[in-house]
């Protein structure tokens, strides 16, 4: 056997040992990365809420929580929605095309066409999460800046959102209030964080 | 290629890169004959290791809080549960981190029976068996504080029992023993230190002590099976001892093989039978701690269960448990000294004369039989033989001095053998 | 020789631990966490008749679709409404009640099965062995915990029986109560053999409650030992190959 023989088995040797081996540390890695993410209980408790909203009265809100983030559900009267075109040359995406929302949401009103009254967002202010104080009726202060029409201002960084979750140009906040997936399980139930069940 | 030597040109200028991979790995030379028993140096670390990256992992989830939860279950039993359940791939960084506490001792035990056999203590590496003495002592504490955090019944009173072993120092010991658990008895503020204390004191000690333990034996270099100094016969040109091999790459592949070897009997265990029939997972630990009921049977996990006998061999004398601790804590002070009282011309068991050898087979022999009896409640049967064994086993130093020098040896080799 | 004697008393170690086995009798009872079907009717029976006083609480719900059972049969079946699958098994006795009456919460039984020693046969036998005794406050006894706070909670199936005890001389030439047999007095609904069987699928599940991971735990402990032992013939021929210099 030649010298040259004697490191072609050596390094196929080498080379077969360390990939074998870096493909069981690769694969003991795994476990360990896995066990950081959602256990079972915070999956479980992440599941998907029901809103009972026979009590929503017009131009009301209620808060609900869902995957321990404050969701808004907004009973919106027609002035609101009426509203919402007047403002839309004062916002930086009115057509939603670079913000978060499920596809049936992705118009004007930003809500199921089932009941386009009733608008869903998570209520965390998309520049630095912190949550958004209402301002739902269409009256102006100095918060607000004038010809307001309702919607929401975020204590933080005043970031100014309209009452779609669309964001004010101006504001720190780089894209509109997301929609969470929702479905109408009747009139009066919502299923907030899964859309596949709507009736 | 070209650029990676610059980097590494780079790094060298300003720190012993190369030079710390030539001391240590590529130009250290160990000799040639290492067998069997010298896996375990390397087994060791790897087990420590594993410890830190398990225990690292545990922490995110394990909650040391002995307060109830709304189920009426210890937050931190419960916790334990959790990342066996809930948490992906939870049971088996559990159960790496539980199978590894034991294993480690397994591997430590046969480290030190190896420098036993072999005299790896004696003169010039007296230092690198004391280090690795305070390794011991520190890697106690470890698992004992280890062992109470998931609070279960035998870690509740397991803690009960060694933290009052300090109560019966006289005069201080009732001080001592609250100043340990913070409270009057084991509480949430015991549980509190010592998780402190496994996560981030204790392993910084053992690092240290790792790392003091590695640099004095590379300082002298390894012993042998032979127990000769290789050192002793260098190459005239190259000044390479002639026995000598480098560590990387003759020992790093053999290692490689042991690890591959260690960690299929490591599986065997953990995957098929963690608990280990009760010796390494115990069937009381999973009932939560209950401060008002103790149960019938108390013992220690088997890697303390030779001192824990020890402990109960030595009758309360003047009613006071301390002769009984003063004993248990000898027996690893003695530990200690076993470079002193060595006073054998020769090293390894392959030169040394009967003598010696009925010792040290007496010696391993009623170590065992301590550990087993350990994990047994006392009858005064083997109260008897704990005694008798706990005897040999001081006897082995005490004695040593003179049995070693009236020994008969054999001539060393000139060369280590094959 | 030293290590031939070392050897002998490893080997000696698990008979001498073998004889110093104490207690009563056990049948022994190997449990099958592979069969779903037992453990569904296992969580049944626990659902119904234990959970009256015993919670499961590291268990969840959700956890019960490792017996083959979907999320909506579990919910339907299993739960009582309004309850989430996220949530555990929790006793419909609330724990203050339960203290206030019997003294002491009965124990949390998720991981019962683990903290008995031979925890199958023991609850196989324990829950096998009730008998009636006029002496106890609850009325029944048993032959595996003599003495037990809880009465027969599965008595309308096992029905009722009385035990009886004959009188024996033990080696010593003392005379022990020893238990002889069981008397029915009032029968259950199930046949003793029927009983049996009901008591596995319990015993059953709450061994797969103990640790629900255990059957993904063994099948990752092959792929591991076969991919070990791959690399161990790997490495023991890149060793070979290596220490071919070295003579």
């Amino acid at each position: 056997m030649s010298k040259n023989e004697v490191n072609r088995t050596r390094r196929n040797l080498i080379l077969a040992t360390s990939a074998f081996g870096g493909a069981g540390m690769a694969a003991a890695a795994w476990p360990f990365l896995a066990s950081m993410s959602p256990s079972d209980k915070a999956r479980g408790l992440g599941a998907p809420v029901e809103v009972d909203i026979s009590a929503l009265e017009p131009g009301a809100k209620v808060v609900v929580k869902w995957r321990g983030q404050p969701v808004w559900v907004v009973y919106r009267t027609k002035e609101m929605m009426d509203g919402l075109a007047k403002v839309k040359d004062k916002l930086i995406d009115p057509d939603s095309k670079s913000s978060k929302q499920p596809a049936y949401a992705k118009n004007a009103l930003r809500a199921n066409e089932k009941r386009p009254e009733i608008l869903v967002l998570v209520g965390l202010c998309t520049h630095l999460g912190c949550s958004p104080s209402d301002k739902l009726k269409a009256v102006s202060d100095s918060e607000t800046g004038a010809d307001w029409q309702g919607g929401f201002y975020c204590p933080c960084h005043g970031s100014l959102f309209d009452l779609a979750g669309r964001v004010y140009k101006g504001s720190p906040a780089p894209i509109n209030l997301p929609v969470p997936p929702y479905a109408f399980l009747s009139d009066k139930r919502i299923l907030i964080g899964d859309e596949s069940k709507g009736a | 290629m070209e650029m990676l030597k610059q980097l590494l040109g780079w790094v060298d200028d300003r720190f012993p890169l190369t030079a710390t991979w030539k001391q240590h790995l590529s130009e250290y030379y160990a000799p040639k004959n290492f067998n069997f028993w010298y896996f375990f140096g390397s087994l060791a670390l790897l087990v420590l290791v594993l410890q830190l990256v398990t225990g690292i992992f545990l922490t995110i989830h394990y909650k040391p809080d002995a307060s109830l939860n709304a189920a009426g279950v210890p937050v931190a039993f419960a916790s334990v549960e959790y990342i066996m359940r809930d948490v992906d791939w939870g049971w088996l960084i559990r159960y790496l981190h539980a199978t590894g506490a034991s294993m480690f001792f397994v591997v430590v035990y046969l480290h030190m029976f190896r420098g036993m056999i072999y005299g790896s203590y004696q003169k010039p590496r007296e230092l690198i068996w004391i280090f690795g003495c305070f390794i011991y002592v520190a890697l106690m504490a470890e698992a004992f504080m280890g062992y109470l955090l998931p609070w279960g019944q035998m870690s509740f009173w397991g803690a009960q029992v060694i933290v009052n072993l300090f109560s019966a120092i006289p005069f201080v010991g009732e001080e001592i023993g609250i100043w340990i658990r913070g409270d009057y008895v084991i509480s949430d503020a015991t549980l509190n230190r010592f998780f402190a204390f496994h996560v981030a004191a204790v392993p910084l000690v053992l690092l240290g002590l790792v790392v003091m333990h590695l640099v004095a034996l590379h300082e002298v270099g390894s012993n042998n099976p032979d127990g000769i100094e290789i050192k002793k016969k260098k190459d005239p040109e190259t000044h390479i001892p002639l026995d000598g091999i480098p560590f990387h790459p003759y020992y790093t592949v053999k290692d490689i093989l042991g690890v591959a070897v260690f960690l299929i009997v490591f599986s065997v265990i953990m995957f098929f039978t963690p608990e280990m029939g009760g010796y390494f997972l115990e069937a009381n630990n999973f009932v939560p701690a209950d401060p008002f009921k103790t149960p019938t049977h108390i013992a220690p996990l088997w890697y303390f269960t030779a001192f824990y006998s020890i402990l109960r061999a030595v009758p309360p004398m003047f009613d006071s448990q301390f002769p009984g601790v003063i004993a248990m804590g000898m027996a690893i002070v003695v530990l200690f000294l076993l470079p002193w009282l060595d006073k054998s011309p020769v090293k390894s068991i392959r030169y040394r004369g009967p003598m010696y050898k009925w010792a040290l087979t007496l010696f391993i022999v009623s170590f065992f039989i301590l550990s087993y009896l350990g994990t047994l409640s006392t009858t005064s049967g083997r109260t008897l033989v704990a005694q008798i064994c706990s005897v040999i086993y001081f006897a082995f130093f005490i004695l040593m001095p003179w049995y070693t020098r009236m020994d008969k040896t054999k001539p060393e080799p000139e060369r280590v053998t094959a | 020789m030293i290590k031939k004697i070392i050897f002998a008393v490893l080997l000696c170690l698990p008979a001498a631990a073998f004889a110093s086995s104490e207690g009563p009798k056990l049948d022994e009872f190997k449990p099958n966490v592979e069969d779903k079907l037992s453990l569904q009717r296992g969580a049944r029976v626990f659902v119904n008749y234990c959970m009256n006083c015993h919670s499961a609480s590291y268990m969840r719900y959700s956890r019960l679709q490792d017996l083959g059972l979907t999320e909506k049969q579990i919910v339907d079946n299993l739960m009582v409404t309004g309850e989430k699958p996220v949530e555990t098994m929790t006793a419909a006795l609330r724990r203050e009640d339960a203290e206030a009456w019997f003294g002491v919460a009965p124990p949390d039984l998720t991981v019962i099965a683990r903290a008995k020693e031979q925890g199958p046969s023991w609850l196989y036998t324990y829950l096998r062995t009730f008998y009636r005794d006029p002496s106890r406050p609850t009325g029944w006894n048993n032959l595996v915990f003599s003495n037990v706070g809880m009465p027969h909670a599965l008595w309308e199936l096992q029905g009722e029986r009385v035990a009886h005890y004959r009188t024996e001389k033990d080696h010593d030439g003392k005379e022990a109560h020893v238990f002889d047999k069981f008397e029915t007095t009032r029968p259950g609904k199930m046949t003793a053999a029927e009983y049996d069987a009901t008591v596995k699928d319990l015993v059953n599940y709450l061994v797969y409650m103990g640790e629900p991971a255990q059957t993904k735990r063994k099948i990752t402990g092959i792929f591991v030992i076969f991919f070990l032992l791959g690399l161990t013939v790997l490495a023991y021929y890149l060793k070979k190959e290596f220490w071919k210099d070295i003579h």
